[in-house]
């Protein structure tokens, strides 16, 4: 875990005491709402469809037990007991009251969180793999990259006020859990012919109104120029990407209208003139920032077969753990997918039990994942059945990963102000549906966006759902064929809409269409539509 | 068709209803502001203690106002997933 030093907190502090003066101000009306607004975004504070909503950074979606506790604490002082876990990595609070923000982010900076950077149009909250230093196919731990940009990024005076949000992903794996083909920059970790460490650069990808998968503008970026390199990528974008449409101002836009080769021509242009000005960090800076991501000491002595022979323990051992780089341990993760739950909540007492577990199994780390799950990165297999059983009794053992009922979910119109249609019944109702045949279907990601902004993600679904507004109603698009992995694709429309019911009757049909034309048990979903194509499951819905 | 004003407090975000002479909380105390609307938010907005107001078109049913709009049912009783939650407004089945 990295720690702050003292610039962190000077910083962090520094913003808690603006914003209390701000908000101090705004309630005696000494500033109008005009002026106060972009204030309160800027420390991730949104007004939605009930109260305030707060956003939370968790960079690369890292946090300890003391942190989770204290994310409990907020839900239990300041919400009604819970909070949301997003597909940005991030915990948003639904029920916040504008007086009480000053505390609670002095509450936050505490245990060194804050909030800024969580809106407006600079650089985002950084994301990146949840199973970062503890998965056996990783070439190098990310999380260290993903820290030094978020120094850089913190408050970057040059990038406040980009034309557009921008967002980060950083993996240390050929498997990719970040997405990386879907964010504006995303960077993968390989090796060159020496074994040297270094980047993989892909620009301009994308979800949103207009999804786009990024480029590859560089093969291999050495780690020593990675820093500069990343500068000359947002100088390019501040200045040519587009500030008169906000639906064309993304950096996908701007890379699509340019032709990646002649954006990677530009960056190189720049970075030619700014690397000379001595951005990038010297090796040891890079080396005291990775000192702080140690793992813990592993007992390499961990036994690694163990007693199975509860079928529900074994079951959940089989689905929601995965390989460890050392083979007494594993990784978990926790599922927030409980059928007929809001998926991504966790209340604060099951926050406080999983930073308990933190504390005890895992090295006094979790992850959130971007499919609003959390993972304990370090557990020994020999503790996997005591783990599970404190879980069990939590309601947190659902056994669902990456299957069915582990479905994506923006908060929709439920709560937010930018929502077309809800989305969370849909989960709901989707995951209850889905559940009892779910080991049969196997991996199946299904995402639910409310928007077209798709924070559900509904565009790397291999089954993904859009809700739009039908001349005041709520209808819901069905689409085919994304992955947000390794192997990214753009799931499509499939044809037109459905009512609440409908949509859910579609997914069913579809489900069922893909039974009859599986090569085998062990084919995918996904695998099966990319073979047989969208008419199949066209025929099957629409007849 | 009937207009009612709405908006969110300032200090705590809380959906708002204009009641006649004063917000309330519930949709039920609304009363229908019609041509008067633009005039109200007019006055209310120099006081910078209601945010987003704006006017919302509902239907009177035998139960009370019924907003036309799915988002506006949902500000008026709360998330449809949350009934624990939700205002007397109007049943969460009638999202």
């Amino acid at each position: 875990m990295y720690r702050y030093d003292e610039y962190d907190q000077a910083i962090v502090d520094a913003r808690v005491a603006e914003f209390r003066d701000q908000v101090e101000r705004r309630l005696k009306n000494e500033i109008s709402e005009e002026a106060f607004k972009p204030l309160r975004l800027m420390n991730g504070l949104y007004l939605q469809l009930h109260a305030y909503m707060l956003r939370v950074a968790i960079p690369y979606g890292t946090v300890d037990s003391r942190q989770m506790r204290m994310l409990a604490h907020i839900a239990r002082r300041y919400d009604r007991g819970y909070g949301h876990f997003t597909t940005r990595q991030n915990i948003q609070y639904n029920w916040m009251k504008l007086e009480e923000m000053p505390d609670l982010l002095a509450d936050l900076a505490s245990v060194e969180m804050h909030a800024f950077q969580t809106s407006g149009n600079c650089i985002r909250n950084i994301s990146s793999d949840q199973f970062a230093a503890a998965a056996a196919d990783e070439i190098a731990d990310p999380r260290p990259y993903a820290e030094l940009l978020r120094q850089w990024s913190t408050l970057h005076p040059e990038f406040s006020f980009l034309p557009r949000k921008f967002k980060i992903a950083v993996t240390g794996s050929t498997i990719d859990r970040a997405a990386i083909k879907l964010h504006d920059i995303g960077l993968e970790l390989v090796q060159n012919d020496a074994g040297e460490i270094g980047l993989k650069v892909l620009v301009g990808g994308g979800m949103g109104r207009t999804p786009m998968l990024g480029h590859v503008i560089r093969k291999y970026l050495p780690v020593a120029d990675y820093l500069s390199y990343m500068e000359a990528i947002l100088r390019v974008y501040n200045r040519h990407g587009r500030r008169d449409n906000i639906y064309k101002a993304r950096i996908k836009i701007l890379v699509n209208d340019l032709g990646a080769a002649e954006f990677a021509r530009q960056v190189e242009e720049e970075w030619a003139l700014v690397k000379p000005l001595g951005l990038d960090p010297p090796p040891s800076e890079l080396a005291r920032i990775a000192a702080h991501f140690a793992p813990p000491v592993l007992d390499a002595n961990a036994p690694v077969e163990i007693d199975q022979s509860n079928p529900d323990f074994a079951n959940w051992v089989t689905v929601n753990t995965h390989p460890h780089k050392a083979p007494g341990y594993a990784i978990v993760t926790i599922s927030l997918k409980a059928p007929g739950e809001i998926p991504g909540d966790a209340s604060a007492d099951q926050m406080d039990i999983i930073a308990d577990l933190a504390q005890r199994y895992a090295g006094d780390e979790i992850r959130v994942t971007h499919a609003q799950n959390l993972v304990l990165p370090h557990v020994r297999r020999a503790d996997l059945f005591d783990l599970w059983q404190v879980l069990v009794s939590a309601g947190l053992a659902t056994a669902n990963l990456d299957r069915a009922s582990d479905i994506i979910s923006c908060p929709g119109l439920d709560y937010c102000t930018l929502a077309n249609a809800r989305s969370i019944p849909i989960a709901q109702k989707l995951a209850v549906k889905l559940a009892p045949q779910e080991a049969d279907l196997g991996e199946l990601k299904i995402k639910v966006s409310g928007c077209i902004n798709g924070c559900g993600h509904h565009h790397a679904g291999h089954i993904g759902i859009l809700g739009v507004d039908r001349k005041g109603e709520e209808n819901y698009q069905l689409l085919l064929g994304g992955s947000g992995a390794e192997d990214a694709t753009l799931a499509k429309i499939l044809g037109p809409g459905f009512d609440e019911n409908g949509i859910v009757a579609a997914v069913e049909k579809v489900i069922d269409r893909y039974k009859t034309l599986r090569a085998d048990p062990a084919e995918r979903f996904l695998d099966t539509y990319r073979r047989v194509g969208a008419e199949p499951f066209k025929e099957a819905v629409y007849g | 068709m009937p207009r009612l004003l709405t908006g969110n407090r300032l200090e705590t975000g809380d959906v708002l209803w204009w009641a006649g002479s004063d917000w309330s909380l519930h949709l039920r105390d609304a009363v229908a502001v019609d041509d008067e609307g633009e005039a109200l938010i007019a006055r209310q907005l120099p006081q910078e203690r209601i945010n987003d107001l704006v006017l919302i078109d509902v239907d009177a049913t035998p139960d009370g106002w019924r907003p036309r709009s799915t988002r506006e049912r949902v500000r008026a009783v709360g998330p449809s997933v949350r009934p624990d939650f939700a205002l007397p407004s109007l049943p969460v089945d009638a999202i």
